[in-house]
């Protein structure tokens, strides 16, 4: 089977090749047949990649260990769902899966796409041809799932004891999505570039692209934030390591993107900028891959490390080149259509919300790269942890958490004094009124202060946006006020849908400051003893040690250790944490033993207990106890985000008026032939 | 901090270790005993059926280990091993690790000699050099690290504002220009283009054979 699998790669190989070559050279001659045959040749990859993902699958479900990569990655009693997670869980499944998915993708875009933007589909296929040419190359020849072993083991090596969690089973595939999907909106906009079809046109072909990919990469991270808090066990859920923060590049840029196209649509503004940062995007999630794959930067997420790192640095490299060299060769075309009014109004403040979006992202980047920089000017590699990020990055996102509340609410073109009173009168007032009840209440922490703050003004625009909208719809309409809401959420997605992630966001940021107040130590009990700990809530958890078992389980053979928790001397139950020593199926150790945390999570605070070991042998057990306030809610935020993320996404939710104009032939700057993708 | 309360929980436990958990532990675990004498001088708590299979053993929390003092040292030093996380968390979180518990022990030695905080500080930046540090010191170079997105952001950020009040002047001043053409008959009919306009379509067109 593998064998079909091998040839498959290869064919795919030849075919991507022939497809990049194709779509440009059809796109550019106008030759028919050469723009079907690229068309074709996203199907026909899709069908190779397919049978070649299915071989590697089989190969995994058969306990084919005779092939390298399923006797590094799986164990004959490895549950079948980690089996087949295992497909993506290393290097070279990954680039395989990577391939795969963009198939898919290509594929899909060619197939939905409106026929009003066929002039770019020829450019799009060469793109997304392209892309999937280079990774399946990086698949054949450095990076190889069918290569074979000279010996057939008896059984594998199993999987991470890390990745063998239900978190590791979506959150991978869920991110791979997101950056994957970035490559459609990419090859979009290299699309217009190319054929100097710069209208609005590209975007409107891009829009649902560009927030799937956004949903997507907030869904992986979100995912990503909860299989670190369940399964690492240090009690937090995000540490600013590399590839976490590879992640989040991306999801910054595009947020960006999302906020600074509404003014090319609107105003036929940020041509340029738009270009460049959903290439940027593109580049970063190609960065991530970079980081994660390379081992350049040391991180508890490399899981593997090898030599593809510096494919990935090569096609970086190229793109950024590509992309200069059009930007350049086409910079009259992309002259903006107007200019601003005035420094109060809707632009001007994106303008910021992007310079403060992409300016994280750099600070992110180089608190990323600079033991590299370090390395490089001076010889001595330094770390660069959380406290250099939180310095850098807590004042921005506060900043922007500011600007959610304000970007929406202020008018386009030019704000009025009495505009800005009537929008910013009572959210102000709520703003200042929680920083004024904080500071009476003695909220210690300034920067949790402030997200508080910031939140409650924030929040109190967008009820101010519900509230009036849902009223003039009662009042004009003579509905009732639940019809009214649903009509107004309804028949404006975009818009109330952006009003929801922004809620999301807020709850995120809140959720966040909560850490603020994190309390945590250790103790050793013997069974029947207890120790007693204050909540930031002044609560007291008290905790009395039940015991410690021993049992065997499918792949695995726990140590469980139950602490009975009571909450100002009400019982709250009993909660186990184990060790986890994982075994093949000859009974043998795997890997070192695993920790899995116990978890009890309620609205206000989490508490997380860590068995940290056994003292000596006996019963006697080492706890970590934790209390994390507000966790919950960072989980609720990223639900409200994805949620808000669906409604605009969600069909009928289209490109306004303004920008379907801007789009028609005769409107645009630069009149081109063929410009019927109106 | 440990509430030393003995409970008929307790004493049912020491009994059930004694009588049923004991005797098995003790022959299963034969190449356990010297940990296990180290660190368990209280033979009435019950031994596990396996303690190799339980993790690393650990030696009883002592009150250095909530210290916050210590805790605020170790958060800020990074475990040598190789995990990129800080001695707090790495000794708390990957119990398998050797590096974390003996700096954590260098840590405590420290304390005891009297050191402050920042003494202690020093002292593993001449051991491992400025890398143990989570965060680089606020110094030469590594102001960079900590500046440079600052000023980037705040230079950019001034430049827009500067680009942002020009293009807002300027279109003040063709406004009010187009208030006074207004005034004036126009020189072409209302809805044609003007002549910069039409030479541009025009150019357009010919680009285009057209």
């Amino acid at each position: 089977m593998t064998i079909l699998g091998q040839i498959s790669l290869w064919l795919a190989l030849l075919v991507a090749a022939w497809g990049s070559v194709t779509g440009v050279l059809g796109g550019m001659r106008r030759r028919p047949e050469l723009i079907q045959s690229a068309r074709r040749t996203t199907y026909a990859l899709l069908g190779l990649l397919t049978v070649a993902s299915a071989s590697l699958l089989t190969a995994l479900l058969r306990h084919d260990f005779n092939v390298a990569y399923v006797a590094e990655k799986t164990s004959r009693n490895l549950p079948a769902v980690y089996t087949i997670a295992a497909f993506y869980s290393g290097q070279a499944g990954s680039l395989l899966f990577w391939a795969f998915v963009l198939s898919i993708f290509a594929a899909a875009a060619q197939w939905l796409t409106p026929r009003r933007y066929e002039p770019l589909m020829p450019y799009v296929a060469a793109v997304t041809s392209f892309v999937t040419c280079f990774f399946v190359a990086v698949t054949v020849f450095a990076s190889n799932p069918f290569e074979r072993l000279p010996f057939t083991p008896p059984d594998g090596n199993g999987l991470n004891p890390q990745l063998q969690n239900p978190g590791m089973v979506v959150h991978p595939p869920m991110l791979y999505l997101g950056y994957i999907s970035i490559t459609i909106p990419f090859a979009f906009a290299m699309a217009a570039i190319i054929s100097r079809r710069l209208d609005t046109g590209w975007l409107h072909a891009i829009r649902r692209w560009t927030l799937l990919s956004w949903t997507f990469l907030s869904i992986g991270i979100t995912l990503g934030m909860w299989w670190a808090y369940v399964e690492l066990g240090w009690g937090g859920y995000w540490a600013w390591d590399p590839v976490e923060n590879a992640s989040f590049l991306p999801w910054l840029t595009m947020t960006a993107f999302l906020h600074s196209v509404m003014i090319q649509e609107k105003r036929g503004m940020l041509k340029k900028w738009n270009m460049s940062l959903i290439t940027l995007s593109f580049m970063l999630s190609i960065f991530g891959t970079f980081i994660t794959r390379s081992g350049i930067i040391s991180s508890v997420h490399t899981f593997t490390q090898s030599s593809v790192g510096y494919f990935f640095l090569g096609f970086l490299l190229l793109t950024a080149l590509a992309l200069g060299w059009l930007l350049w060769t086409r910079m009259p075309e992309l002259e903006t259509e107007a200019q601003l009014e005035s420094a109060l109004s809707r632009e001007a403040s994106f303008y910021f919300n992007n310079l403060l979006f992409v300016g994280m992202a750099f600070s992110v980047f180089w608190g990323t790269i600079f033991p590299i920089l370090s390395e490089w000017v001076r010889g001595t590699k330094v770390t660069v942890g959380p406290p250099f990020f939180n310095q850098v990055n807590i004042p921005i996102a506060l900043a922007l958490l500011g600007l959610t509340g304000v970007g929406p609410l202020i008018a386009w073109r030019k704000a009025s004094p009495q505009n800005l009173k009537r929008q910013f009168a009572i959210p102000v007032a709520v703003g200042l009124a929680t920083a004024a009840i904080l500071a009476a209440i003695g909220y210690s922490d300034f920067y949790a202060g402030m997200a508080a703050s910031l939140a409650a003004f924030t929040v109190t625009t967008i009820a101010q946006e519900f509230w009036r909208g849902t009223t003039a719809r009662h009042r004009l309409h003579d509905e009732n006020y639940a019809l009214a809401f649903a009509r107004l959420v309804g028949r404006n997605r975009r818009r109330y849908g952006g009003y929801i992630v922004h809620l999301g966001i807020v709850t995120y940021l809140v959720a966040f400051s909560g850490m603020a107040f994190k309390r945590e130590m250790e103790a050793s009990l013997k069974p029947g003893q207890s120790t007693s700990m204050r909540s930031p809530y002044g609560q007291t958890y008290t905790f009395t040690h039940v015991g410690v078992s021993q049992y065997e389980r499918l792949n695995r053979f726990v140590t469980a250790a139950s602490v009975e928790v009571s909450r100002d001397g009400e019982r709250l139950g009993i909660m186990s944490s184990e060790k986890r020593q994982y075994v093949d199926s000859f009974n043998q150790p795997q890997f070192n033993p695993s920790t899995e945390a116990a978890i009890r999570s309620d609205l206000r605070e989490d508490l997380y207990i860590v068995f940290a070991g056994s003292v000596a042998g006996t019963e006697e057990a080492v706890y970590r106890f934790t209390l994390n306030p507000l966790v919950w809610w960072v989980w609720f935020g990223g639900v409200i985000l994805v949620f808000g993320g669906v409604v605009v996404m969600w069909p009928g939710a289209g490109p306004t008026r303004a920008s379907l104009r801007r789009a028609l032939p005769g409107y645009a700057v630069t009149l081109s032939a063929g410009g019927r993708d109106g | 901090m440990a509430d030393q309360r003995y409970t008929r929980r307790d004493a049912l436990a020491v009994l059930g270790g004694v009588v049923v958990a004991g005797p098995a532990a003790a022959a299963a675990v034969t190449g356990q005993e010297p940990q296990r004498r180290q660190g368990a001088p209280d033979s009435l708590v019950a031994d596990l059926m396996d303690p190799t299979r339980a993790g690393k053993l650990r030696a009883r929390v002592t009150a250095y280990e909530n210290d916050p003092v210590v805790v605020g040292v170790e958060e800020k030093i990074r475990c040598t091993c190789g995990c990129n996380l800080s001695v707090y968390t790495c000794r708390t979180t990957d119990f398998t690790c050797e590096t974390s518990p003996a700096m954590h022990e260098r840590v405590v030695e420290l304390m005891e000699q009297q050191k402050s905080a920042q003494e202690i500080l020093d002292a593993f930046v001449t051991q491992y050099g400025e890398s143990v540090l989570m965060a680089p010191p606020r110094a030469g170079f590594n102001l960079a690290g900590y500046l440079v997105p600052g000023i980037l952001i705040t230079l950019v950020g001034g430049a827009l504002a500067l680009v942002i009040v020009r293009q807002t002047r300027m279109q003040a001043v063709r406004r009010s220009a187009g208030q006074a053409d207004d005034a004036r008959p126009s020189a072409s009919p209302p809805g044609r283009p003007d002549t910069d306009e039409q030479a541009r379509i025009k150019a357009e067109l010919e680009k285009l054979g057209m």
